[in-house]
């Protein structure tokens, strides 16, 4: 039970994206596109669960136990940073095809927000534990992608519309979002 | 003479021409996410850009020494260690912004903007033009979050640095202090922007 309230908090109402504001950069960069937008938020789920689940373990026994708790910030972003890289070689080598779907958005994942935020929040979670913290951030990784498919398809229907000289551009796109933002503040209180 | 006519347009182009938020759209998480009064748009643009200045200036410094294939991975370390140094001071001495703030303290490290002028101009400036760009692009990033915040707070809270200048009971558009508020004005914002920008040229 507690794990579905997770999910529908992680996915409706908490919405990383709309809600909290992680994640804006991919959110109006690589949205132009839903088949872009859907690669993204693959590479997004597979980065920011691993990710969450090698930073958690670090924290958990290699940071607290000696006691450096604040080099959190560093050691997180170090690990997240080098992570990618890793996993943009080995998937080069091993999964050419998902290298060939995901691999341009790998390198832009490091500057990802909502992966350092997603590993720094699942810390503060009631009695985490492992499997808690990787379904957090499973989770919230299908938050990303909801919001990020439904924006870019709305996009995508916008290119069509007639739109207000200046409100071309960067404007209307966070226009768009705040809408679509209030239609996610409907879920408030299902959880 | 010629000298510090540049330096006043360095200084001058992170405020209007190349403003991070406005125009660049660079460091939107932050911009967004702890605009919901002015106090705490102005307190997260300062500490933005005290971590810029100081990368900038370490960055610039280091500039020569630093082989250019782990370039990347020293920046974020060099501002991976101020981030720590605000997020440390903050908590100590002004521990209600540490709170309002939150999580978004510890993502100035992964603010564009700040890698983004080690990267673009501090690895292959001096050290005083350095410093000018970081002021220049820090004041434009404070004077952002500050105006949005303020648009935020008078909007949906009916008063300006927490002083009211409407009765207990008025209605005011919570919605703008609301998530989606955030979107809306800053959408509102970025059109009166390019206007008077467009004016202006």
């Amino acid at each position: 039970m507690e794990y579905i309230l997770i999910l529908i908090s992680a996915v409706f109402v908490n919405n990383i994206v709309l809600a909290q504001f992680l994640g804006i950069c991919p959110f109006f960069g690589v949205s132009s596109k839903v088949s872009t937008s859907v690669g993204m938020s693959g590479a997004v789920l597979f980065v920011m669960t691993l990710a969450t689940m090698v930073t958690f373990l670090l924290h958990q026994y290699v940071l607290v136990p000696a006691g450096l708790d604040y080099l959190r910030t560093i050691t997180f972003i170090l690990v997240i940073a080098s992570l990618v890289q890793m996993v943009e070689i080995i998937l080069k080598k091993v999964s050419p095809p998902l290298y060939q779907a995901l691999g341009v958005f790998l390198p832009l994942i490091t500057t990802n927000c909502a992966v350092l935020g997603v590993a720094i929040l699942a810390l503060g979670l009631e009695n985490v534990s492992l499997l808690k913290a990787v379904f957090f951030a499973v989770s919230h990784s299908i938050g990303f992608a909801l919001a990020l498919i439904v924006f870019a398809s709305l996009r995508e229907h916008m290119e069509l519309a007639n739109i207000p000289k200046g409100m071309k551009g960067v404007p209307i796109n966070l226009l768009v979002a705040g809408l679509l933002s209030l239609a996610f503040l409907g879920f408030t209180g299902l959880v | 003479m010629v000298e510090s006519i540049n330096q006043k347009q360095n200084f001058l182009k992170g405020i209007v021409k190349d403003n991070p938020v406005f125009v660049m759209l660079l460091g939107m998480c932050p911009t967004l996410g702890v605009t919901s009064s002015a106090f705490n748009g102005l307190g997260m643009g300062v500490a933005t850009m005290f971590v810029l200045l100081m990368s900038n200036i370490v960055v610039s410094l280091i500039k020569s020494q630093v082989p250019s294939k782990v370039r990347i991975p020293a920046f974020i370390i060099i501002i991976a260690s101020f981030v720590t140094i605000v997020e440390m001071v903050l908590e100590a001495f002004i521990p209600f912004l540490y709170e309002q703030l939150g999580i978004f303290i510890p993502l100035i490290v992964v603010n564009c903007l700040i890698l983004g002028r080690a990267e673009a101009f501090a690895s292959k400036n001096n050290l005083i033009s350095s410093i000018i760009d970081a002021l220049g692009m820090g004041v434009g990033f404070v004077i952002a979050l500050t105006a949005l915040g303020a648009a935020r707070e008078i909007l949906g809270s009916g008063s300006l640095f927490e002083f009211k200048f409407v009765s207990e009971d008025a209605n005011t558009f919570i919605l703008f202090i609301l998530p989606p508020g955030a979107f809306i004005a800053l959408a509102y914002i970025t059109v009166l922007f390019n206007k008077i920008s467009i004016k202006n040229n």
